[in-house]
């Protein structure tokens, strides 16, 4: 996670200015800004219909600009009137539903763009890599979804592409499946000096994959940055609750604190940088995972909104309890607050709650709060 | 206007999101125009023969009794082979029958028989089955494939979950089978039916053999006595229009796309146990159909040809025919893939409301029985062409607009498995253009183009009526020897030709069902 931060990998590998994009009249992409340094991973975040998946399709040449520039490796391929077809870019394409041909067995799909010579050496490799070694000779009928995404992967590497292109590659699977299968194609993929574009609708797939994400709204690039920076401070309201679940609290200022009623909460650096004239109300983020609960009867004592336990979403690893806090100036809604799975207190509990760590906060609109 | 939003709103990635290439949209369009002028020339005749000639020989009293004879026969036929194709189809899919799967491929065997065959093998065994008996009798037992083979297709698609919910829902087997399993087979059964129908407007030389008078028949006679455009080309009209409502009709009928939609694979399809009273009961029946449909014409086939000791065919004879069918038949096939290619690929590939209905344009020749086809090109070649009367070349243009569609719907499935993204992939690896069609495309396409190929020819192979109508003189296929045989009752003489046509018509077709079973294993995922 900390690629982000190291030194930027020299020219961009893939350089999109103001992109813009149409199917017929419908508007795609009005003006995508989006630049991903070599070697870097780099996850695109949108909502089903938001473009995402047409601006894979732009960098990999399946579609032409109305305008813009995309560059790869600092050559220009699209510009809205010159355009590179698919075949000149060194792009690894991996699709969402893997796409194999289907009446090739697994070794010629991955030897599809290499030389005869070439193959016979790199095919063993390639899927001795994706940890597929021995199904050479499998069709693609008879492998797991699984296996055919890492085929597909070990396809689209074995051209050694200038940039890897990950078009939702594993929505289809189950989530078990999901789970390991992404880990270990980051791991594939960083082990090598590849860069990757990887664009998706499921946050936590992009904030655990990526070095950077970009959030990808109505067309444009409305957020891009570390996946850590994105999540703690969000540019507004509904940003914050796009990338993970949210408590959004009234509060008024106080310093360099909030008032709230969880109590006075400490600011984030530079929270109250972009808030231009000082405001009367705020809107404060407090994550799930940033509320604390104490059983009141084993500290009496100590400090703390009393709250009751009213609802809870057992994981496992982990649960997400709703806590409605006994004074009823909240308006009775309750929070959301997510706590370990080993002993979650049970519902009717009674509990006294507090905030960890500092919280972000925006001016509130001149309208109502929205939780 | 909001039907273009729907479709934007569509993926619109996923179809129709490129403009498809000037050199498709062309050759499609040809294809179209060419297939629509048997209707066009059909339309001149008739107008150049002067409507209202026309409309004094339509509202005739023979024109009546034709239509009522061709209606009463359709219904009746289409009914008969509802009940028998989707009976044995529920029999051989859905219960324990013993040996289902021997039975499921030799229920399909009548297709392979032509009708004037089969109506051949029955009236010269016994000249009783003639008049509207003989002819329910023989086009049932010929044409109760065409329900049988898309019904049990449906019931092995279904879901049985539906039926084993209304089961927990407290319905009995029989208000399941109406009300779930019936249902579920509905599109099937209507497209089965109109398939049938539309055989029937189509068929000549049965009806001649078991001496049916109908619109087909009519016409020919009335061409044996003398050329006469008004009353050919009306008739035929009427033949058209009958076609249009059977196609109508299905259409109104048939819920399109609403097809159950759960998309997964059937589970482990359970059979229903029968008692063993009703399973020898369903023996029984499957046995007398199988026996009425493949055992009966096949027999006396068998029979013909060792009584034929006595005629002699010479078997060079045989050969010659057999060379001059299947040369005609490879050349209309060759034509009609080829033209079905172009369509398939802008229907599938860059599907827009214009690819739809181009699409579509290229159905109105299922709607023109071959003998109607054949006029229209006799018709154009005296008006337009006189040196092409009775060539090879008209012949085959023939055949290639007759069975376009079954060239179109083959090609379709296989164009649909090979979705445009593969190509797209194999362009990212860096391949060009036309490598990426040669390497992906056009092996995933092979098995449709030779499935395109085997049904137009095996379907030229056993037509008759345009061949009588068309056949350059002096020329003999299978199919004008047998008839010459038939029309002289010399049975034994005719036999040979028959069993030609039957063996060439069969064994592709066995080949091509197993084909295609493993072809649709390796494609699904």
């Amino acid at each position: 996670m900390t690629r982000g931060e190291g030194p930027p990998g020299g020219a961009a590998a893939v350089e999109i200015v103001d992109a813009w994009h149409r199917y017929g009249s419908q508007e795609v992409l009005s003006g995508v800004d989006l630049d991903v340094e070599r070697g870097r991973f780099v996850a695109v975040l949108g909502a089903s219909g938001s473009g995402k998946t047409t601006l894979l399709r732009l960098v990999a040449g399946f579609e032409r600009l109305a305008s813009g520039v995309i560059s790869i490796g600092g050559t220009v391929v699209d510009d809205g009137r010159r355009w590179f077809p698919p075949e000149k870019r060194k792009v690894g394409y991996v699709p969402q539903d893997a796409a194999l041909f289907p009446h090739m067995k697994v070794a010629a799909n991955v030897a599809f763009g290499l030389k005869r010579g070439v193959a016979r050496r790199r095919v063993p490799e390639l899927l001795e890599l994706v940890g597929l070694a021995g199904l050479e000779d499998r069709y693609p009928h008879q492998l797991s979804g699984g296996q055919q995404q890492r085929v597909a992967l070990a396809r689209a590497l074995a051209v050694e592409p200038g940039v890897v292109l990950l078009d939702e590659p594993f929505s289809a699977l189950d989530a078990a499946m999901r789970a390991s299968l992404r880990d270990e194609v980051a791991a594939i993929l960083r082990r090598g000096p590849t860069t990757t574009i990887l664009v998706t609708h499921d946050q936590d797939e992009a904030l655990s994959l990526a070095d950077r994400v970009a959030v990808l709204r109505g067309g444009r690039i409305v957020a891009e940055g570390r996946p850590e920076d994105l999540y703690r401070r969000p540019a507004d309201p509904e940003m914050a609750t796009f990338l993970g679940d949210a408590n959004l609290l009234p509060g008024r200022p106080a310093g360099a604190a909030v008032d709230t009623a969880l109590g006075r909460l400490v600011l984030l650096d530079g929270a109250a940088s972009a808030w231009g004239a000082p405001p009367q109300e705020l809107v404060v983020l407090v994550r799930p995972e940033q509320l604390e609960l104490r059983s009141r009867s084993a500290a009496p004592a100590s400090g703390g909104i009393p709250a009751r336990v009213v609802g809870a979403s057992y994981f496992g690893h982990d649960a997400v309890l709703q806590v409605a806090p006994e004074r009823q100036e909240q308006g009775g809604a309750p929070l959301l607050a997510r706590v370990t799975g080993v002993a979650p207190p049970p519902l009717g509990a009674e509990v006294l709650v507090t905030v960890r760590g500092p919280v972000m906060a925006w001016p509130a609109p001149a309208g109502e709060l929205r939780r | 206007m909001t039907l273009a939003g729907v479709r934007l709103a569509t993926p619109a990635h996923r179809a129709g999101r490129r403009r498809p290439p000037r050199l498709l949209v062309l050759l499609s369009v040809a294809v179209a125009v060419a297939l629509l002028l048997p209707l066009a020339f059909l339309l001149l005749e008739a107008s150049q023969a002067g409507w209202h000639d026309v409309y004094r020989l339509l509202f005739r009293r023979l024109s009546e009794t034709l239509l009522l004879n061709t209606v009463e026969l359709a219904a009746g036929v289409s009914a008969a082979c509802a009940v028998v194709g989707t009976g044995v189809a529920w029999l051989v899919e859905r219960t324990n029958l013993p040996g289902a799967a021997l039975w499921g491929s030799l229920l399909v065997l009548p297709l392979a028989i032509p009708d004037f065959v089969v109506g051949y093998a029955w009236n010269s065994v016994s000249p009783a089955v003639h008049g509207f008996g003989g002819a329910l009798l023989v086009m049932t037992m010929g044409l109760y494939p065409l329900v049988y083979l898309p019904v049990a297709a449906a019931l092995r698609r279904a879901d049985p979950a539906e039926e084993e919910v209304a089961r927990s829902l407290g319905a009995g087997p029989l208000t399941t089978f109406l009300r779930v399993t019936l249902r579920q087979v509905r599109p099937a059964l209507s497209g089965g039916c109109l398939l049938v129908c539309l055989a029937l407007l189509a068929e000549y030389g049965a009806f001649e053999i078991v001496r049916f008078q109908t619109f087909t028949t009519t016409i020919f006679s009335d061409l044996q006595l003398g050329f006469d455009p008004a009353g050919a080309s009306g008739l035929s009209l009427v033949l058209v229009g009958l076609a249009m409502v059977a196609l109508a009709g299905e259409a109104a009928v048939s819920t399109r796309g609403r097809l159950s939609g759960s998309g997964r694979e059937p589970g482990l399809r359970r059979r229903r146990g029968l008692t063993p009273g009703a399973r020898a009961a369903a023996l029984a029946a499957v046995t007398a159909v199988a026996g009425a449909g493949v055992g009966m014409p096949l027999g006396t086939l068998a029979y013909w040809m060792v009584a034929s000791h006595t005629t002699t065919v010479h078997p060079g004879s045989v050969w010659s025919a057999l060379a001059s069918s299947a040369t005609y038949s490879a050349a209309a096939a060759l034509v009609a893939t080829a033209a079905a290619l172009p369509v398939a690929l802008l229907s599938v590939r860059f599907r827009s409301p214009g690819a739809v209905l181009l699409e579509r344009s290229t159905f109105v020749v299922e709607a023109l029985p071959g003998l109607v086809v054949a006029l229209a090109l006799v018709f154009f070649a005296e008006r337009f062409a006189q040196r092409l009367y009775q060539t090879s070349p008209l012949l085959v243009a023939a055949y290639a607009l007759m069975f376009f569609p079954l060239a179109l719907v083959s090609l379709r499935a296989s164009v649909a498995q090979a979705p445009p993204e593969l190509e797209e992939v194999a362009r990212s690896l860096g391949a060009r253009s036309w490598q990426a069609t040669a390497r992906v495309t056009l092996p995933l396409v092979a098995p449709g183009l030779a499935a395109a190929f085997s049904l137009v020819f095996l379907s030229a192979v056993t037509e008759l009526t345009a061949t009588l109508l068309l056949v350059p003189p002096g020329v003999h296929t299978l199919a004008t020897e047998f008839w010459a045989q038939e029309t002289n009752t010399s049975y034994g003489a005719a036999a040979p030709y028959a069993v030609v046509m039957v063996a060439v018509a069969a064994v592709p077709s066995l080949i091509l069902s197993t084909w295609f079973d493993r072809g649709s294993r390796r494609v699904a995922r």
